[in-house]
């Protein structure tokens, strides 16, 4: 293994070490509370820019994926009672289906007719699942949580564990991606997808791949929200905000680079999380909506690209 | 439950609803169809202006139609200065204007949406008018008259600014630069002031369909997420530019939504737009009157 693999993955596990003990010593239930919205929205972001960063598709159903995934979760607790684990596995299963349909659009439509397409399939599918009475229909549907597995005594503190396992999962995915033919293909068919196609990349095959890894992951995150709030309703869950966040927080830190749609994650939902504590929701889409017209405008390459031209920049002082 | 008469009802509102909904995607049809602008703040405009006719209506009596006539002018400066930002940042540098050009309007869309919360509240509003709860009736039919007020507008509306592409000397530009920019800028003229006069005027013809809008039903906030899929169905499904074709396009849209609504339920009525959208795209991406094939 390489030097950078065993940093990784030495981070990995401390990271996921230093969750588990938060979960043991920490007795206040509003860190975790806060805590899990945030990594899920890394899991978001991250899983996003497989597809939206690497192949420069911008897809705007993030919110299609993450309801599936909610109401995957929701019809297999109450139709067989399924435990946390086989919700989530579900839920990847059907993410991995939705980004394969996905993928074969890819092949009729580029640019923003992909993304207006993606923001159609959303509220196509809300609106079937608004109509669905076994799940709840419109006004949404309770659930009561089992009972909590040890070493656990809480079951958002689960769950926190449980979203930090797949940001783990999700960012290693990312990284081997990136790193990989895999990665190198994809960043060949986002700066030209003809050429690409003629030097012999295979493009429908790593758009198709691209698409099932990306819907997977999204899907996965979603799954545990429905436990998380005890209720799931599709204005909510389907909501175009996820969509927006997602996207705002991958191109924040910065696409080029797995660790961009992490750093971006981190930043703009902490700043969310205390924004709706100290203020209000509203204020919080507000900072969304200003810092996303802000990035886009002033740092295109997001906080990765800063970093990189500040390093640049030293190094030409240096030499 | 299902007669011919319910059938007829549904195609005559139908109609009178297309045709509102043309007035409200022709600002779209000139900015993303002509200019090839992501302009997904399109719809976010629109409500805006709703909100401009409701503050003047409410605090000053102002008819709802002058009321969108009067905040006109303003929507066109605010036009010039939007497309000014847009190409000072994305179309002068070129590079990858498609993903963050989209963003770029999200962003803006969401900073309109919350900026009138914060100052309107999340409440529903609607305009006091004469013609606001009135009906006519037409043998069983009943028609209410702010859908013909909507329907008058949005067919003048359409008349005037296809007339104006092709009758007068800016119209005419305007066209030339969304087939050849680089042709024109060759002749002697600057092909960015006439898009931004463009994507001015664009802009100015939401003041007026902002206006319908509020009068067709009561607006709220977040109203501009249902019409993301009604203003891009209809410019799509028109062919990108098309003036004659949005009004076609609309008509199919009102009336397929209220067939479904007589037929199925009211909590089906968003997917309609979205689904004929994703149709036309998959199908025929050119669109029925489509300028490019």
């Amino acid at each position: 293994m390489k030097r950078s693999g065993i940093y990784f993955w030495t981070g990995a596990a401390l990271f996921l070490g230093a969750a588990l003990l938060m979960t043991q010593v920490i007795g206040n239930q509003y860190p975790f509370f806060a805590g899990y919205v945030i990594l899920q929205f890394i899991v978001l972001a991250v899983a996003w820019s497989i597809l939206g960063g690497y192949a420069g598709y911008v897809n705007f159903g993030t919110a299609a994926f993450f309801g599936m995934g909610v109401y995957t979760a929701v019809f297999l607790f109450k139709a067989f009672g399924a435990p946390l684990p086989v919700q989530i596995a579900a839920a990847a299963a059907v993410g991995a289906l939705m980004g394969f349909a996905l993928g074969l659009l890819t092949l009729r439509m580029q640019g923003i007719f992909f993304s207006i397409a993606t923001i159609a399939a959303t509220i196509i599918i809300e609106t079937a699942i608004t109509n669905w009475r076994y799940v709840g229909g419109a006004a949404g549907i309770q659930l009561q949580r089992p009972a909590v597995t040890a070493p656990f005594d809480n079951y958002v503190e689960m769950l926190f564990f449980v979203q930090a396992m797949l940001v783990v999962l999700a960012v290693a995915v990312s990284r081997y991606i990136q790193r990989s033919w895999m990665g190198r293909g994809l960043q060949a068919l986002k700066d030209d997808e003809l050429a690409a196609e003629c030097t012999g990349v295979p493009t429908l095959r790593l758009k198709l791949m691209a698409c099932v890894i990306s819907g997977a992951l999204l899907c996965a995150a979603g799954a545990p929200a429905a436990m998380y709030l005890q209720y799931a309703d599709p204005a909510s869950a389907f909501n175009l905000n996820y969509s927006v966040s997602t996207l705002a927080m991958s191109l924040i830190g910065g696409t080029a680079h797995w660790a961009g749609p992490v750093i971006g994650a981190i930043v703009l939902g902490t700043t969310q999380q205390l924004l709706t504590v100290t203020i209000s929701s509203e204020v919080n889409v507000l900072v969304l909506g200003v810092m996303l017209v802000l990035f886009v405008v002033a740092a295109p390459e997001g906080i990765i690209g800063l970093v990189r031209k500040i390093r640049r920049k030293r190094n030409e002082g240096e030499g | 439950m299902f007669s011919f008469e319910l059938l007829l009802d549904a195609v005559v509102i139908g109609v009178l609803l297309g045709c509102f909904y043309a007035a409200v995607s022709i600002g779209l049809s000139i900015s993303f169809g002509l200019l090839d602008v992501p302009h997904v703040a399109h719809p976010a405009f629109l409500v805006l202006a709703s909100y401009g006719v409701y503050f003047l209506n409410e605090h000053y009596g102002v008819d709802p139609l002058l009321a969108g006539l009067l905040i006109t002018p303003l929507f066109f400066l605010f036009g010039l200065l939007a497309y000014r930002l847009y190409y000072e940042t994305f179309e002068k540098r070129g590079s990858d204007a498609g993903v963050r050009g989209i963003a770029f309007f999200f962003g803006i869309a969401f900073i309109i949406e919350v900026l009138i919360i914060l100052q309107f509240g999340v409440d529903q509003r609607s305009v006091t008018a004469d013609y606001v709860g009135q009906s006519w009736r037409l043998g069983d039919m009943r028609i209410p008259f702010r859908l013909v007020v909507a329907f008058v507008v949005a067919v003048a509306l359409t008349i005037l600014l296809t007339l104006y592409l092709s009758r007068t000397f800016m119209g005419r530009a305007i066209r030339a630069v969304a087939q050849d920019q680089e042709a024109l800028r060759l002749m002697g003229a600057n092909p960015i002031r006439i898009k931004q006069w463009a994507f001015g005027i664009a802009t100015a013809v939401l003041g007026i369909a902002g206006a319908l809008l509020i009068i067709v039903a009561p607006v709220e906030p977040t109203l501009d997420r249902t019409y993301i899929g009604r203003t891009f169905c209809v410019v799509v499904m028109a062919g990108l530019g098309s003036m004659s074709g949005t009004l076609v396009a609309a008509i199919i849209l009102g009336v397929a939504e209220t067939i479904v609504l007589t037929l199925f339920g009211a909590s089906w009525a968003p997917a309609i737009s979205f689904a004929m959208l994703l149709g036309v795209l998959a199908v025929r991406p050119q669109g029925l009157f489509g300028r490019r094939s």
